[in-house]
């Protein structure tokens, strides 16, 4: 089946499989391989995209379902003045190790910031707590989100 | 020859914060994993895995697979077309299984189709007849069961003679008189469960034929070279006719360090003509690499009225699972570090590896340390309070020194600051209690805790770990690396570093720009070639704490070459012209332990070492069995920090999985098979379970290191484990000697 959907402000077109994810079409049909797949059942975060402005984990998502919607991914949050500023904060912060948690927390940082943009550590924490992390242990995951709130 | 152009050389030298060279990429999602891989014409493979922890393969049919739509190739163990066994250090384990598997998701045939989908469906039609075996899965037990491994793979090669069946090692430390006594003697049975390393980016990667019969490897490893060598005999083909790449790598923590998709997808791309990918999902991973050791530990520790050590006792049993992967080296660790950073006239130290139908085992992030750190210091507890000494005093008064003698007989030449981590642990300022009530988000269990905290309970835990640094027992390690020095348009000078070093998140690419940018500061730039076996000579393995300092090693000897042709060439070159050197770098030899009494038989069996302090405030709901790690703070010896930001990064992380194995970490089986492959049911932990962790950073260089640098990726886990179970042990006053601690361990006091 052919779907259309509206990618990082692009309308794109896909041929997919019915049973395809999300996931599986932004990554292996529509060049997007920065959301990553980490566990294919929504408990790491790894996959996070802005369905409609709202976080989703897109392994969750089925393709189909997205047709006609809004799709942000960690792709799509840099503009054309450059890096979003939660990517400049996470690169600067040292939040980031092996990074492939890195597009899920990016995304899911923007859309706490979106809708609280002064976080206290407790919000930082409840916000990201589906987000894992193997590498960093967190602490400068916080730094970063407390950075990037103050720019 | 330009002139030096202070802005880029002001910037990024070592023992400066500098910003990950791949930090940018990772942000914006360009940097490419080695599942974000791909190639034109590309096929998908899949791997059929056993679901018997213990079976004899009667047949294995594949005609109603290959007929299936989009499948282009089904192979099995017939169409390995060299050597059908190979390992890490032991090659007994199956490219895929023959006529018997040993553990559940052990590898038995492959399917390379168009889609994902239909070479997993090809797959399920794959029939393979199975009889089940009675599985091994009790590691002492399995000391007079049947053989796994007939042949005993690790036997002659240097090891203790032990006749037991499905022994993988015993190594056995007898260190002045075992049986000397004390004046006070505690003892305790101790054990750890399965851990997993649980990177978050799963098996993967891209096998591209060269169309010559050779191939191109893109994978996520952590050592190119020993991968090249393990994969090159499996597919009959010389080691230069397969070049392995290192593709993006999310996580490894030692789980890397074993193959996974390697020689199953350049079977499948050589057999199709056609690229490859394989990718593991969550649930394979569990199964698609080997684990942490599980440990049953006993041990006594006698000392006299003043708390000083007499004589430490312990035998550890590790359960090695199916193949033998790195477990003599966890083996040798394990007794190695039993005694923990204390100066110990006596012991008897007695460690035994064997084989079971359990989930197979190797390396993790403290490789056997983390085990015997657990027991230990739940031991030095028992004895201060035996003594009624403080906990710390009682450990600065044991603390080995530089001088003094290990249990293997090996003296201390390099750095190892025991008494000042724990020191400067110890004077960290531990905060005052949180009040109640709280919010819930602070409470043991969080927000699912409904309670207004009234049986919260707080508790201080103490601890000390320490772990060598680098391979030992004589094992030739060294690291290549290459510099190329040339001129680019503008005029100006540049360093191209070659190194095959993994960068597995741990930040090994800023340690080799941050050397040579150190070492060759005429030059206005330098640029880091791609990780490969094509450009350049082994780096060795990025585990044993070792990269940053075999790597910096090497650079740093290949920019002193350069530097110095340089300066025969009058100090500059005209354009066109280069500079390619290549030089190797080696730590200090290392030799053998003796097999019968496990002392050393030169000056050192490990290079040299690195410990850290610990003290966790641990909160417990008694009345539900849950856990709030409330504040963390360290102190550890780094030797030299390369780049600060990076190592507390490494802090933080390294203890952030420790904190997993002492709360909600195990891999559970029955029988043998896995039974919580996923991250619903394997918990790690989450941004709300971990504290931030107040670090000090412990610079005492180390003699023989380059710039003094010690690894630092371990000794957090190392120490953590046993930090955070002491806090629980002092806020709830029962022993707890097994991790992870489970709810129904803590409540009901």
């Amino acid at each position: 089946m052919r779907i259309e959907l509206d990618v990082n402000g692009e309308q794109l077109e896909a041929d997919v499989w019915a049973g395809e994810s999300l996931l599986y079409v932004l990554r292996e049909r529509l060049g997007l391989p920065g959301s990553k797949n980490a566990c294919e059942q929504g408990e790491c975060g790894s996959c996070s995209v802005l369905l409609d402005g709202e976080l989703v984990c897109a392994c969750l998502v089925l393709a189909a379902q997205a047709e006609g919607h809004e799709v942000v991914t960690v792709e799509g949050l840099a503009g054309a003045e450059g890096l979003h500023p939660v990517q400049a904060a996470f690169a600067r912060a040292g939040a980031v190790q092996c990074g492939f948690c890195t597009p899920g927390l990016v995304v899911t940082t923007a859309h706490l910031l979106e809708r609280n943009p002064d976080p206290s550590e407790d919000e930082i924490r409840e916000a990201l707590s589906g987000n894992l992390c193997r590498c960093t242990g967190y602490a400068k995951i916080f730094d970063a989100v407390k950075l990037a709130a103050g720019t | 020859m330009s002139a030096p152009p202070a802005r880029k050389l002001q910037l990024g030298r070592v023992g400066e914060t500098v910003q990950r060279v791949d930090a940018i990429p990772k942000v914006t999602g360009e940097f490419a994993f080695s599942s974000d891989l791909f190639a034109a014409g590309m096929l998908w493979g899949h791997t059929v895995r056993s679901p018997h922890a213990h079976a004899r393969i009667v047949s294995i049919d594949i005609s109603q697979a290959v007929p299936m739509p989009g499948v282009q190739a089904v192979l099995t163990h017939e169409d390995v077309p060299g050597a059908k066994h190979y390992g890490l250090e032991f090659p007994d384990q199956p490219v895929l299984a023959i006529d018997r598997v040993r553990y559940f998701g052990e590898p038995v045939a492959l399917v390379a189709a168009e889609h994902p989908e239909q070479a997993r469906r090809a797959a399920s039609r794959i029939a393979v007849e199975y009889e089940p075996l009675e599985p091994i899965v009790d590691a002492e037990r399995a000391l007079a069961q049947e053989e796994l491994h007939p042949n005993r793979p690790t036997s002659g090669h240097g090891y203790r003679e032990d006749p037991r069946p499905n022994v993988v090692r015993t190594m056995v430390v007898r260190h002045g008189d075992p049986d000397a006594e004390g004046d006070v003697s505690v003892s305790g049975v101790y054990e750890l469960g399965i851990q997993d390393q649980a990177f978050l980016g799963p098996e993967s990667g891209l096998a591209i034929p060269d169309g010559e019969g050779g191939i191109d490897i893109y994978v996520a490893t952590q050592w190119l070279h020993v991968d090249r060598d393990q994969v090159a005999p499996c597919l009959d083909l010389e080691p230069e006719r397969v070049r392995i790449h290192l593709a993006g790598v999310g996580g490894a923590f030692g789980g890397r360090e074993d193959l996974s998709m390697q020689i199953h997808g350049a079977m499948l791309a050589l057999r199709t003509n056609r690229p490859v990918k394989i990718v593991y999902n969550r649930q394979e991973s569990f199964v698609g690499h080997i684990h942490r050791h599980p440990a049953r530990i006993w041990a006594e520790h006698r000392a006299d009225r003043d708390g000083k050590l007499k004589c430490v006792r312990m035998r550890i049993l590790l359960d090695g699972g199916a193949y033998a992967s790195s477990s003599t080296a966890v083996t040798s660790n394990a007794a190695s570090f039993a005694c923990g950073p204390y100066a110990v006239e006596n012991a008897l130290l007695e460690s035994t590896c064997v084989y079971t139908n359990n989930p197979p085992c190797g390396a993790m992030r403290g490789f056997g340390a983390v085990q015997t750190c657990f027991a230990g210091e739940a031991q030095m507890d028992k004895l201060a309070a035996a003594l009624g000494v403080d906990p710390v005093e009682l450990r600065l008064r044991n603390a080995l020194a530089p001088g003094d003698t290990l249990p293997t007989g090996q003296k201390l030449t390099g750095s190892l600051p025991v008494a000042e981590v724990i020191r400067r642990c110890a004077a960290i300022p531990v905060p005052e209690p949180d009040g109640l009530p709280r919010d819930a988000i602070r409470l043991p269990g969080g927000s699912g805790n409904v309670t207004r905290g009234e049986g919260v309970r707080r508790g201080v835990g103490f601890a000390v770990g320490f772990k060598n640094i680098g391979y030992s027992e004589g094992f030739d390690d060294y690291t290549a690396a290459r510099v190329r020095l040339f001129t680019d348009r503008s005029g100006g000078l540049v360093a191209e570093v070659h190194c095959a070093a993994a960068e597995v998140g741990q930040g090994v690419s800023n340690v080799l720009v941050q050397v040579a940018r150190t070492e060759l500061d005429i030059v206005d730039d330098v640029l880091l070639a791609p990780h490969t076996t094509a450009t350049v000579d082994s780096a060795g393995s990025a585990s044993a704490s070792r990269m940053t300092w075999m790597s910096s090693g090497a650079v740093r000897l290949a920019c002193a070459a350069v530097r110095e042709e340089l300066d025969r060439r009058g100090g500059s070159l005209d354009p066109g012209e280069e500079i390619d050197i290549e030089r190797i770098y080696r730590h200090p030899r290392t030799t053998p332990l003796d097999p019968e009494t496990g002392q050393v038989t030169g000056e050192r069996a490990h290079v040299a070492f690195a410990c850290a302090a610990m003290r966790v405030v641990a909160e417990v709901d008694t009345e539900l069995g849950l856990v709030r790690v409330a504040w963390i703070g360290t102190a550890q010896d780094v030797g030299k920090a390369l780049n600060p930001q990076a190592v507390h990064g490494q802090i933080e992380g390294g203890t952030a999985q420790g904190v997993g194995l002492a709360l909600m970490e195990e891999i559970q089986t029955e029988d043998g098979l896995i039974t919580n492959a996923s991250f619903t049911d394997y918990l790690i932990p989450t941004a709300l379970d971990m504290p931030r962790v107040v670090a000090e950073l412990v610079e005492d260089a180390e003699p023989d290191a380059p710039y003094g640098v010690k690894g630092v990726g371990e000794p957090p886990t190392v120490v953590s484990t046993a930090a955070v179970v002491a806090a629980l042990r002092a806020a709830t006053g029962r022993e707890l000697a097994r991790v992870p601690v489970r709810p129904e361990h803590l409540a009901g006091l």
